[in-house]
């Protein structure tokens, strides 16, 4: 096995290489032929050690490749750490990943950075795998920054558009805040346990659990906790959630595909992937788990308000994205490793699926990416209309989709999860999570219904040119639309109940609530569709929908006349809850105005001027004063010599 | 007492001279004075028993440096309007310095010498002291070092001084004597041979 | 007796008699040289007095050096007066301020 994960890990880095050095000598088509065929040996030997894993019964594998360093018994090393939890994260990243390149094809095929485009997402594939693979902490961190310069060149791809520069500075200094955190995290981890490893860091982390770390003199915090909200907020620049949300709405700006690829399906649950990985380390903290529910449940519910208001197609699905990663994390709070897991993987297809029909429906309208200028695409578009509605069932949990049974479950884990108590955090994250879900429904429907029905908004010109997409971005709707719609099915009872994970994730904290619903709640996959109507989450979902049919198709009108009762809400949600303002002209703009005054009065004031032009200054006018004295003569000198023996013997008389 | 008389006699003739020197207007009688000084000097160093040095004195200053002097001032004609005294502007601090420092000298002299033994003359030196055979024990034994380096002082500033004031003056004719040892016979003598002329 | 005292006296007043000269003689550079060598006496006048007083030959060992040195700095004094007035005519010392900062 240790030759295949070298070559997943590899291949994909050997095309990126080619695609990106010799990408003018192999043209466009010889460089979307090496990067797919890269990253399709590393989707097809995926699946079979997810195979292994899953019906051949492999055992998890540790493997140490290569060491890099030994520093004072730390160990840096490049290894990989195999089990179930990584098997299954890398036939999500390296299948979607597998669907975006040939989507690209046709998304990008007029575009004069065709080869570039191909190197730097083969080089993600490569990155998010050194990520989820590593058993190490150094490795996870490469990883981790690797794919956010990914992510940064990306979002800057067509870096002459203003927008797009400015989003992926955003981007990068947004996820430097919680990179930040992330390596003050390792950097905990490192002064507790002494080792980088995996392994060995979980092994000790019960006497880390024990100790306290005075952060501030005089108030010892939990060194278990302290480490984990410092891991944790890296995880929340990664996974964008609030209040570090801010980079991934603004990252839209990059190409469609990696939208998909990075910014929905895989970058941005390496935070969750990174919490659920340390399962062993959180489940030794309550506080941090608190945290991370509250941060998620937040996240969950107000920015899928936000995906209510906007009007551009992306923007829509972006925070989409934001509200689903937030649900995930509400389920690593409550516990709910696998269920948080499960909805990755299954939000992995269908939001994927969502934004590469709406790249197909930008190629349609010809780069046009305002919903109100679109309408009735359904008859031009059969194919991108019938996966975008799979995609749009999937995400809001459509009975049988798989979204349906991620979602499900997650919200009845929050539900049952009553250890953090019964007070304020239970209640916040149970009824954001279930309001959630009817605002999820408005906001796909709304873009749905407006997209695809009603009256054509567009200009005669689009319109004129209107017609369904070519097969390289037909084939990979439909290829992630299949297990959008159908892999909850046979997933939902080995992974969620069946134990797949093994030792991979550990739940220590409390009542296992897993195991809870598998005990009282779980009859199998087709007795939860039939028991559907017991469901609140189910009715919300259909009231949501009906909602955004009701206002969108059938009366029209309405939505403007609340925008107009409503417009101090409005306003609000408009302009995201103020945080664009709080951190660019709060945290930003005060950041610069300190080093503005720091620059202006610190270092050209004070140190220019003052210590290096006054020294001289000083110097030089000292020398000027003393300069008098040498007159030249002979019998100054003299004069002076006298004076000196004088002074001299003086103090040889009376001084001394 | 006799000799009381004399070192009183032979101090006061040196101070005079030292004077002199100070304050004669004309160089010439500078060095003179310097001359008549150093001769004082020597005396008053034979009366301290000082033989040696005391005839050392004579011999390489009066004998050599002060000619040389003598010699300089001859030969540069220094006038004496050029060498007027400026006493106006410096001469307050000049004499304060000066008058402070014989004040330190006394306090040092007379103040600190109470109850000291130096006003009672010289120990006698032992019988048959020979002060040039002693001297000479010490210097080429123990100062032997010194010695030889003060030698090499010596003829460093016979070459310095031969250096610093050698100079070529351009269209002057010397013999080069390297040249004119070096030289050959063919270089100068041609042989030329002739026919004999005819018989006429 | 004429002992220690009256000979420290006498280079005492050799001494302060030079220093005067120094100043009052600052124009002429050959006065300055000589008003040295002047001090220089008195100098060796101590240490004449003090080997005699002690009863020991190093103090004159060091007059002897001193002689020397003294020697060697007249030469080479009065040679750089002759190159110094071979080039500028003059000795005068008031038109020597080159050193001048």
């Amino acid at each position: 096995m240790y030759d295949y994960y070298l070559t997943i890990v590899l291949a994909p880095l050997a095309a990126a290489i080619i695609a990106g050095l010799a990408g003018k000598k192999i043209g466009r088509a010889g460089a979307h032929w090496v990067t797919i065929l890269g990253v399709g040996t590393s989707c097809v030997l995926s699946l079979l050690v997810l195979r292994n894993m899953f019906w051949g019964g492999a055992e998890p594998e540790n493997i140490s490749v290569y060491t890099w360093a030994v520093t004072d018994g730390l160990r840096m090393e490049v290894g990989f750490l195999v089990d179930r939890l990584t098997a299954l994260m890398m036939c999500v990243v390296t299948f979607v990943s597998f669907m975006v390149h040939i989507y690209t094809i046709g998304y990008m095929h007029e575009d004069p950075g065709y080869q570039r485009f191909f190197s730097y997402i083969s080089l993600f594939t490569f990155s998010m795998l050194m990520l989820v693979m590593s058993n190490n902490f150094l490795q996870l961190f490469f990883g981790w920054e690797a794919v956010g310069l990914v992510s940064y060149l990306l979002i800057g791809f067509w870096f002459k558009r203003e927008t797009a520069i400015f989003a992926n500075l955003k981007a990068f200094l947004v996820n430097r805040v919680g990179d930040f955190g992330f390596i003050l995290g390792i950097a905990g981890v490192v002064m507790f346990t002494g080792s980088l490893d995996y392994a060995e860091v979980f092994a000790s982390a019960d006497r880390v659990a024990g100790q306290s770390i005075e952060v501030f003199a005089g108030t010892p915090w939990n060194a278990m906790t302290v480490i984990c909200i410092l891991l944790f907020i890296g995880a929340m620049g990664k996974s964008a959630q609030a209040p570090l949300h801010v980079w991934l709405p603004d990252s839209m700006e990059g190409p469609t595909p990696i939208s998909a690829l990075i910014h929905a399906a895989t970058m941005v649950t390496a935070g969750i992937f990174m919490v659920a990985r340390m399962s062993p380390l959180f489940e030794l903290s309550a506080t941090a788990l608190a945290v991370v529910i509250t941060i998620g449940a937040i996240t969950a519910f107000f920015m899928g308000l936000l995906g209510i208001v906007q009007n551009d197609i992306k923007r829509v699905v972006a925070y989409s994205t934001l509200s689903q990663l937030g649900y995930m994390t509400v389920a690593l709070g409550a516990s709910a490793y696998s269920a948080a897991i499960f909805h990755l993987m299954t939000h992995a297809f269908f939001k994927a699926l969502l934004f590469l029909a709406a790249g197909s429906v930008i190629i349609a309208m010809h780069h046009e990416q305002d919903i109100r200028k679109m309408g009735g695409l359904r008859k031009y578009m059969p194919i991108t209309y019938w996966t975008a509605l799979i995609g749009s069932l999937a995400l809001i949990g459509f009975p049988g989709s798989s979204g349906f049974f991620s979602k499900d479950l997650l919200i009845e884990a929050v539900k049952e999860s009553h250890w953090h108590g019964d007070g304020a955090i239970y209640w916040i994250a149970y009824l954001s999570v279930l309001l959630g879900v009817f605002v999820t429904a408005l906001y796909s429907f709304r873009m749905f219904f407006l997209v695809f029905h009603g009256e054509e908004r567009m200009d005669a010109h689009t319109k004129s040119h209107l017609h369904e997409s070519p097969w390289v971005v037909t084939v990979p709707l439909i290829m992630l639309a299949i297990p959008s719609a159908i892999i909850g099915w046979f997933t939902v009872e080995p992974v969620l109940f069946g134990g797949y994970f093994g030792d991979a994730i550990v739940v220590r904290q409390g009542p296992d609530v897993l195991a809870k619903i598998a005990q009282e709640f779980w009859h199998g996959s087709l007795a939860l569709v039939l028991h559907i109507h017991k469901s609140p989450a189910f009715w919300l979902a259909a009231g949501g929908t009906v909602t955004a049919w009701f206002l969108y198709l059938k009366r029209p009108d309405i939505p403007e006349t609340i925008k107009n009762k409503l417009s101090a809400v409005y306003t609000l949600l408009e302009n995201k809850y103020y945080f664009d303002d709080l951190w660019i002209k709060g945290f930003a703009g005060g950041g610069r105005a300190i080093g503005s005054f720091l620059w202006q009065k610190g270092d050209q004031l004070i140190i220019d001027d003052m210590l290096v032009n006054g020294t001289a200054r000083t110097v030089g006018r000292l020398a000027g004063a003393i300069r008098q004295i040498q007159t030249g003569y002979l019998y100054t000198y003299a004069f002076a010599m006298i004076i000196g023996l004088t002074a001299f013997l003086g103090w040889l008389i009376w001084l001394r | 007492m006799f000799q009381s008389v004399l070192f009183y006699l032979f101090a006061l003739i040196l101070l005079g001279a030292a004077c002199g020197v100070v304050f004669s207007r004309n160089p010439v009688h500078s060095v003179m004075f310097l001359v008549l000084t150093f001769f004082q000097s020597a005396v008053l160093w034979l009366m301290a028993e000082a033989e040696f040095l005391a005839i050392v004195l004579v011999l390489v200053y009066v004998g050599a440096v002060m000619v040389l002097f003598l010699f300089v001032v001859m030969m540069l004609e220094v006038k004496i309007e050029a060498a007027k005294r400026g006493l106006t502007r410096y001469a307050p601090l000049g004499i304060g310095i000066a008058l402070l420092m014989v004040f330190e000298l006394v306090q040092l002299i007379w103040l600190r010498g109470q109850g000291f033994s130096g006003t009672s003359g010289f120990a006698a030196t032992p019988e048959g002291y020979s002060n040039t055979k002693a001297l000479g024990a010490v210097l080429y034994t123990e100062h032997v070092y010194a010695f030889e380096i003060a030698a090499v002082i010596l003829l460093l500033a016979i070459i310095a001084a031969i250096t610093l004031t050698m100079r070529k003056r351009p269209g002057l004719k010397v013999q080069d004597i390297g040249a004119q040892v070096s030289v050959r016979a063919k270089d100068r003598v041609r042989i030329v041979k002739m026919d004999a002329e005819k018989k006429q | 007796m004429i002992g220690l005292e009256h000979y420290l006296t006498l280079a005492a007043m050799l001494f302060v008699l030079s220093i005067a000269g120094i100043v009052i003689n600052r124009r002429n550079l050959i006065l300055l040289l000589m008003c040295i060598e002047l001090m220089l006496l008195a100098v060796n006048f101590n240490f004449v007095a003090f080997s005699r007083y002690l009863g020991d030959e190093t103090g004159q060992v060091f007059v002897f050096f001193i002689l020397t040195v003294a020697a060697a700095e007249a030469a080479i004094g009065l040679a750089i007066l002759v190159v110094l007035f071979r080039n500028r005519r003059s000795i005068a010392v008031q038109e020597l301020n080159t050193l001048k900062g």
